[in-house]
């Protein structure tokens, strides 16, 4: 039996389909068996930022309305073996399924993948219950924004009604320099407020957008601190203990190359 | 020992046990009783573990030689411990004036999320942006008030609210609102309370709480 695990945030915008999608495939590069789940029904991402929307035959609402049978739906990923997808609708809306639907669906993922992450739209309304409702755990994600941290807080409440216990915390998208110089809401601050676990930090980088809009997950490619962050976060989620990656690293590494052609 | 005395009633509560004596009896018949529940009618609870015991009066008042009378009879039985010896008539003459109760609670209040409460309350948390805590009484916060706190909701002027950090969005006493940093020129504060002087809300370090006076604390 695998474990089913909601990637939220209340917020829109701060990159819960990407987390999700980096998730993913990095517990897919890790050699775990992947599903992964779009349940934002409407306005579904995932199978975009994947790069497998011209795959689309059938979506989890045909899956709950019976037109075909859950394997049929499961699209598997170019780029590995024990990845998949179930991609939502786009012509329906939210109340096109049921909490209940969603969590028979996810409990028939579970016994034959090792991870099922459930990636969960905007907002607290039905989308919200219909992705929580099978998870047996959440990943909260956040950037260091107020409006973002209060989500965040909402969100983690609402969890807490709903039986998830101990969600853990992502970061997206920080910027070391600013964080630095006090314009951006720390690490610490944050997780004062929420309270929660720590998963982990990511850096903001561009190339996140780049591999977006590529339909090529940013793990893909180790030469990204967005990667790497993503791949540490994978191995966390597995039970190593992975020291968070220093901040400060780029601004490290500008200096040294200034230092270098200081002296050179 | 008949059956038909019950003077003494033993109840199982989370924490141990608690030996309800009956208030209108003999003081003698009492410990009698409670001598032979102890020793005869009730030996399963004396073969266990140690277990908490506190023993309620009722409204009987007593002597320390009394108490000390039922702290011997139980602590003949080594594996009962006695955690307290109460009556209710002390805390009958602090309900003649006003509640000087005061309700503990634990947890962390969210953004969305409302405690209501009657009467005193001590919050062991932390109370987030967005989160609200509403209380008839005086508020108590061992954490973080970030968010919102109105005490004396039902129009009681005198009460307080205190924070261990003291951060909140807004402060409501009675009918009366703040809205901190804007009004008290700072960002946040440590061990203070805001209180009502003179129709506007002030605030002040927790230690210059006692110049309110004692009846500040009643709620």
């Amino acid at each position: 039996m695998g474990d089913a695990i909601v990637v939220t945030s209340g917020k829109g915008g701060v990159g819960k389909t990407t987390t999700s999608a980096n998730l993913g495939t990095a517990l897919a590069l890790l050699g775990k068996k992947v599903c992964m789940v779009d349940t934002d029904i409407g306005l579904r991402n995932l199978d975009v930022v994947m790069g497998l929307e011209n795959r689309i035959i059938y979506d989890l609402v045909d899956v709950v309305e019976g037109r075909c049978r859950l394997t049929q739906a499961l699209i598997k990923d170019k780029r590995f073996e024990e990845l998949y997808l179930l991609p939502a609708a786009q012509t329906k809306d939210k109340n096109a399924v049921s909490p209940e639907d969603i969590k028979q669906i996810i409990l028939e993922l579970k016994k034959d993948f090792d991870y099922v992450i459930i990636d969960c739209p905007a907002g607290i309304e039905q989308g919200f219950k219909n992705a929580v409702a099978g998870a047996d755990k959440a990943v909260v994600v956040t950037t260091p924004e107020n409006a973002a941290v209060r989500d965040a807080d909402r969100i983690i409440g609402l969890l807490e009604n709903e039986k998830i216990a101990s969600p853990k915390l992502v970061i997206n998208r920080i910027r070391p320099t600013m964080v630095k110089k006090g314009e951006m809401l720390d690490i610490d601050e944050i997780c004062n407020v929420l309270a929660i676990d720590l998963l982990g930090i990511v850096p903001d980088d561009e190339y996140v957008i780049k591999a977006a809009n590529q339909g090529e997950p940013t793990v893909m490619n180790p030469s990204s601190r967005a990667a790497i962050a993503y791949r540490n976060i994978a191995r966390r989620i597995l039970g190593d203990t992975v020291p968070l990656m220093p901040l400060e690293d780029k601004t490290g590494w500008v200096r040294r190359m200034k230092k270098f052609i200081g002296i050179g | 020992m008949s059956a038909t005395k019950h003077h003494v009633m033993i109840k199982g509560v989370k924490d141990g046990l608690v030996f309800l004596l009956n208030d209108a009896c003999e003081w003698e018949a009492l410990l009698q009783e409670l001598q032979h529940k102890l020793e005869k009618t009730h030996q399963q609870i004396l073969t266990g573990p140690i277990v908490h015991v506190h023993v309620k009066l009722g409204s009987r008042e007593v002597t320390e030689e009394q108490k000390e009378e039922i702290r011997a009879i139980i602590r003949q039985k080594g594996n009962l411990l006695i955690q307290s010896i109460t009556s209710e008539l002390k805390s009958q003459q602090g309900d003649s004036g006003q509640s000087s109760s005061i309700t503990t609670l634990k947890g962390m209040i969210r953004s969305g999320q409302t405690l209501h409460h009657e009467g005193d309350l001590l919050y062991l948390g932390d109370v987030n942006p967005g989160g609200t805590i509403i209380c008839t009484g005086n508020i108590y916060v061992m954490g973080s008030l970030r968010g919102m706190a109105h005490a004396g909701v039902d129009g009681n002027e005198g009460a307080i609210i205190a924070a261990s950090h003291m951060r909140p969005t807004q402060l409501r006493i009675a009918g009366i609102i703040s809205r901190p940093p804007d009004e008290w020129g700072i960002e946040e504060a440590f061990m203070e309370f805001a209180y009502i002087k003179e129709g506007k809300m002030e605030i002040d370090k927790l230690h210059h709480l006692h110049r309110l006076g004692p009846e500040a604390l009643l709620g």
